[in-house]
């Protein structure tokens, strides 16, 4: 399975797992990014995300390219949903499978971590005012150079 | 037996020089487009306008046959090529929908001294003695070697005919295939269709066009110093600002904010930085630079890398993955 790939429709997590089983594993971590009700004090219905394919293919890409080879992780793989999302779902998943725990750990939280900073993907907000908002941006336009501050904020994780 | 011979007017040019539409311009009367159209209809079996894929519902253009380019932004040879895609047994008369003098006898003339064994029949410019584009018959044996000639990243339609075993014709009259780029130009030709004593002078020449295209012919013109200057355009190559077809896609808070997913448009910023400024006058963005990146064809890249014909840009907003 690709290092990184986009989903339209539910997450097949156990398929996901199973491509990373391995002899020489000893472990296997994962990360599940869900779509919870509230973001910085609204309450929210659902979320939309898109993305930049062609550019967060690559990027994904690399940056499970580099988790493997920083870690010394057996294998690794990034799996996020495209779409209109409800409270609950699946949005994002990352597996990595390792001789040992810590660096299986290790490497899914940097996959994540690296993923929400530098894949060109973007999720709009609905909320439960009938208002919605694209995440990061909107504060960002209002307050200028504040916005690496806004950046550290997400959903669920 | 020689192919069926339908015609193409190139009306996907962006008029940047002239700041409007070349196509809507009358100089008989009548937009130029009509006008063309017409003259061709009277030589071709089918007749069709070539537009960009963003011009299709423009009132001057909508009322016509179309060939939507395949790859706009390449400049006149991307109609030629979407053509010869199009009706590939069809030979095409291929016209500019700038040419104020051209005439039926003009296009007969061409049509008559027709040879289908070469890729191409074209006339000589009065100015170079070079081909002449688009004003030529485009065989059908031509259309692998444009597409050809395109993948290699040329998109001279000048440059392919010089290299190409084009039968090249003499033209009857030198200022049959004068072009207009500027307004300066335009009143000109008006003015000197009305009064058929000036009919014979050179006052507007070849100027322009390469520019405007990214067909560059200067380089190899026949000195031609007397050619007066149009106000404010050199002829030179560096002395023209340049103008560059570029693809623009927009996501999230950028694509609501343009009304739009992509468009595709002929600017002058050199760098994505200049484009961006631009883009901020014509939409309501209120996103700043140095809030986004910036992607050349899906690849980041740096705010003062420069930007080339064709290529296509994304600016990214603060994502929000995850």
């Amino acid at each position: 399975m690709k290092p990184f790939s986009f989903s339209t429709t539910a997450l097949q997590v156990d398929t996901y797992r199973q491509a990373l089983a391995d002899p020489a594993a000893g472990g296997y971590a994962s990360f599940e990014g869900w779509v919870r009700n509230h973001n910085e004090g609204h309450e929210v219905t659902r979320l939309e995300y898109e993305a930049f394919e062609a550019l967060a293919h690559k990027e994904g890409e690399r940056i499970v390219t580099e988790a493997i080879a920083r870690f010394g992780v057996i294998s690794a793989v990034c799996v996020h949903r495209i779409g209109s999302l409800g409270i609950g779902e699946l949005a994002v998943w990352v597996g990595v499978s390792s001789r040992h725990r810590a660096e299986a750990f290790a490497a899914c939280r940097y996959i994540i971590d690296e993923v929400k900073h530098r894949v060109p993907i973007w999720k709009k907000e609905h909320y439960v005012t009938g208002d919605s908002g694209w995440v990061n941006c909107e504060r960002c336009a209002a307050h200028g150079h504040e916005h690496d501050r806004v950046h550290e904020h997400g959903h669920g994780h | 037996m020689s192919a069926a011979l339908f015609g193409l007017v190139l009306a996907g040019g962006a008029s940047t020089r002239m700041q409007r539409d070349k196509a809507a311009l009358a100089y008989h009367g009548r937009p130029q487009l009509d006008w063309a159209y017409e003259l061709l209809s009277e030589v071709c079996a089918a007749t069709f306008i070539s537009v960009r894929p963003d011009q299709r519902n423009e009132a001057t253009r909508a009322q016509f046959p179309q060939i939507v380019d395949r790859q706009p932004g390449a400049g006149p040879i991307a109609g030629i090529s979407a053509a010869l895609q199009e009706h590939p047994k069809a030979a095409w008369l291929i016209v500019a929908c700038d040419l104020p003098f051209l005439t039926r006898e003009i296009l007969q003339h061409l049509v008559a001294h027709r040879d289908p064994q070469r890729v191409a029949t074209a006339y000589r410019s009065a100015h170079d003695s070079l081909p002449e584009p688009l004003c030529a018959i485009w065989e059908p044996s031509a259309r692998e070697a444009v597409l050809a000639h395109m993948q290699s990243g040329k998109q001279c339609p000048r440059k392919f005919l010089i290299n190409s075993n084009a039968l090249l014709l003499d033209l009857p009259d030198a200022r049959a295939l004068d072009n207009v780029n500027t307004v300066d130009e335009f009143s000109a030709a008006n003015a000197a269709l009305k009064s058929p004593v000036t009919r014979a002078s050179h006052d507007l020449s070849h100027k322009g066009r390469d520019e405007e295209t990214n067909t560059s012919s200067t380089k190899t013109a026949a000195p031609s110093a007397s050619l007066p200057p149009v106000a404010g355009e050199g002829r030179g190559e560096g002395a023209a600002k340049r103008t560059i077809a570029l693809r623009i896609q927009y996501y999230a808070l950028l694509r609501e904010q343009a009304g739009r997913s992509e468009e595709t448009i002929d600017t002058s910023a050199g760098t994505p930085t200049e484009l961006y400024r631009e883009l901020q006058a014509r939409h309501p963005f209120k996103l700043g630079p140095e809030q986004l990146k910036v992607a050349i064809n899906a690849e980041f890249s740096d705010w003062n890398t420069a930007l080339r014909s064709g290529d296509t840009i994304v600016f990214i907003p603060p994502v929000a993955g995850g």
